[in-house]
């Protein structure tokens, strides 16, 4: 480790992780020293299991969705901490620590606001047919509606220098999020950059993740926010 | 035909009504105004049944009993988008609440002390 990590805060938005969480933050804590876990109303013991581990623990009292947790961490790293950069990484195992240190790299070195992951640049391991066609919808959706050329929209690995903070409000509480969050980018006049990762579904990411055809509710939270918008 | 028009006329408006945030005090006096007219409408027409008809043919209706089945379709499509929105509002509300206590409470953690592969 060439560089300091001290400037980096790592945000793991949880719901009900006991199963997986404490191997997740072992191997997170062990390279990155500044973790934020914002408990999104458990029904388990995952705050319990976020504090021993050694990370810092904010519980949303009702549960609000991911978008609505990613929110709280980001205002936390805003406003009670110094970092410089956060990075926004699932609680369920499904990114790797290596993935998300290389992700930091490359956006201290770029320069750019913000550092987003792409698992068809990068590679993935165990998911279904199904999956990947409903992502790449996502991907010809966003790339149209956010004008960005990325080719992965729905990672929930990236990199978001503090000045991205500043200017990223996300209001769609559920998963709408990762689009609210890349449409965001060119009307702030932010940068980016995009980084080949590796995915992983295992059988608890599987079993745990949005059903595909949640991608509707993506599309209707999109759109009367769109609509909200523009009345 | 009339009823038509009013018909589309009314359930657009609820669209419109839906995908709109109204400015304040607006949302509550519209509701209000509805309520209180619907009252009035559902008051007279007990009074006076032959009214519903009498309505109905003047906008083309066959019975007043059918005037009365489309009035009650509009007025719940305005019922439940104006639920749907107070709904999200208060949703936003929520969350920023939640976010203001998650972040009020933090429970730090202490910061780490424990060797660390030193730092070439």
């Amino acid at each position: 480790m060439q560089q300091s990590l001290d400037d980096v805060c790592v945000v793991v938005p949880m719901f009900n992780e006991a199963n997986v969480l404490e191997g997740v933050l072992e191997t997170l804590l062990a390279v990155f020293p500044h973790v934020v876990c914002i408990d999104d109303g458990s029904s388990d013991n995952s705050p319990e299991i976020a504090r021993r581990c050694g990370a810092t623990v904010l519980k949303h009292v009702v549960n609000r969705g991911q978008g609505a947790s990613l929110q709280t961490g980001f205002d936390y790293v805003r406003t009670m901490t110094d970092a410089e950069y956060c990075v926004t990484f699932d609680s369920d195992g499904q990114h790797g620590v290596l993935d998300a240190l290389a992700m930091v790299d490359a956006l201290r070195e770029s320069g750019a606001d913000i550092a987003l992951a792409s698992r068809f640049r990068g590679t993935t391991e165990g998911m279904s047919r199904m999956r990947g066609l409903v992502l790449k919808a996502g991907v010809w959706f966003t790339r149209r509606s956010a004008k960005l050329d990325v080719t992965d929209t729905h990672n929930g690995l990236r990199v978001l220098r503090r000045t991205a903070l500043n200017s990223i409000r996300l209001r769609l509480d559920r998963m709408a999020h990762a689009s609210e969050l890349l449409s965001a980018i060119v009307p702030a006049g932010l940068s980016y950059i995009e980084v080949p990762v590796r995915v992983e579904y295992s059988e608890h990411s599987r079993a745990k993740g949005q059903a595909n055809i949640a991608a509707i509710n993506i599309l209707f939270d999109l759109a009367t926010a769109k609509l909200r918008a523009s009345a | 035909m009339i009823i038509k028009v009013l018909l589309i006329a009314g359930i657009a408006g609820a669209g419109l009504f839906a995908s709109r945030i109204p400015g304040a005090g607006t949302g509550l006096a519209l509701r209000r105004l509805l309520g209180a007219g619907l009252v009035i409408v559902a008051a007279v027409s007990v009074a006076f049944p032959e009214i519903t008809n009498w309505a109905a043919n003047l906008v083309g209706v066959g019975q007043g009993s059918n005037l009365v089945l489309y009035g009650l379709v509009v007025a719940f499509l305005f019922a439940v988008t104006a639920l749907y929105q107070r709904i999200s509002h208060l949703e936003g509300q929520l969350t920023q609440l939640t976010r203001a206590i998650a972040i009020l409470s933090a429970d730090k953690a202490e910061p780490r002390t424990e060797l660390r592969e030193p730092v070439q």
